[in-house]
């Protein structure tokens, strides 16, 4: 009985250790230099077949990027100030330079987005509905990338057990929030997808911006 | 005694994996916020009308709630206002997403000045 009680309390550090982990080094130099206050969202690329895809990214990027303590602008209006000057494509919208967006968006950083996959693949027995997209965010002013990063999110994960740490248990959240949501299995997964690419306080991930009461406290590069 | 070191042990256990997610608490109210822009996006499914009131139902949830709507709310609002000819109540909106967030005031001042906040 006093064996199986030690298990109990191993298992008590286990999860401890299991959140805490040290973050192993990622280079927050330019980041912390730039100490961005708002980000400017383009429509992103996409290389996946489903033409939904960077409006189903691109829908739920505010969340995780304001809820880290950011400005972000409004997606929607951007993309209309763009089609509006004769610019409907992501890749045309990719190539405007640095100048021209500052000069209408006094951005201070601006995310660049590519969804790699989004959709469903179905499989004998399960099938997995997976979006998979990378960032990079440069500061408006230098051109400087400050960060860059990649994710992954997947239906299958859906009933496991929390082996994702922070990212599992935000992903759990999201479930939570979107239950009352479009029945759009893909927009679902690629908001987590989201969220797990963009949510400051993640391994190798953003970093808190200044209206978060974890702004500054997140990194030791970041003090 | 084991039995009650034992009940002690399984709340620390879950006291410890609940300490270490995120705070339920959320900087803002969003409602249904992310869906509403979503839908802007496949126009098939309702007219501004529809989604002005979804965004109007998420101003008063977070009036209830006391905590401010994310930014980009009242912008977007502003944009669905303009999309259905409203002019003026684009304008009231944009200059509520200036006031609310600094940060937006050069793109807000240019959206006010462009032909679709004047209709």
């Amino acid at each position: 009985m006093k064996s199986w009680l030690s298990v109990v309390f191993a298992a008590a550090l286990f999860a401890l250790a299991g959140c805490a982990q040290p973050a192993p080094p990622y280079d927050y130099t330019a980041f912390t230099r730039s100490n961005p206050r708002s980000i400017l969202v383009l429509p992103p690329l996409n290389s996946s077949p489903e033409v939904k895809a960077g409006h189903g990214v691109l829908a739920q990027v505010a969340f995780p990027l304001a809820e880290s303590g950011y400005y972000v602008f409004p997606v929607a209006v951007v993309e209309e100030t763009f089609v509006n000057n004769g610019l409907t494509q992501p890749d045309d919208i990719h190539a405007v330079s640095l100048e021209k967006l500052y000069d209408i968006f006094r951005a201070d950083a601006v995310l660049y987005l590519h969804v790699r996959e989004y959709g469903t693949r179905y499989q004998v027995v399960v099938s997995d509905t997976r979006v998979t997209l990378d960032g990079r965010l440069v500061d408006l002013r230098t051109g400087e990338q400050l960060w860059n990063g990649t994710a992954t999110a997947s239906s299958t994960e859906r009933h496991s057990g929390n082996q994702g740490g922070l990212a599992g248990l935000l992903a759990q959240a999201l479930v939570e929030q979107i239950v009352h949501s479009m029945a759009d299995t893909t927009y679902d997964i690629a908001g987590m997808a989201d969220n797990r690419l963009l949510h400051a306080g993640r391994s190798h991930g953003m970093l808190y911006g200044p209206r978060s009461p974890l702004y500054g406290k997140d990194s030791p590069q970041a003090k | 005694m084991p039995a009650f070191a034992l009940r002690f042990a399984l709340i620390l256990a879950t006291v410890l994996l609940v300490g270490c997610g995120p705070g339920p608490q959320h900087l803002y109210t969003w409602g249904d916020y992310q869906p509403t822009v979503y839908q802007y996006y496949q126009n098939e499914q309702g007219g501004p009308e529809e989604q002005i009131a979804a965004l109007e139902k998420v101003l008063e949830q977070a009036r209830a709630d006391n905590r401010p709507v994310p930014p980009g709310l009242h912008a977007h609002l502003g944009l669905l206002f303009a999309r259905g000819g409203n002019g003026g109540a684009a304008r009231e909106q944009f200059l509520e997403e200036k006031a609310l967030y600094p940060e937006s005031g050069p793109y807000m001042d240019f959206l006010l000045s462009s032909k679709e906040a004047a209709r």
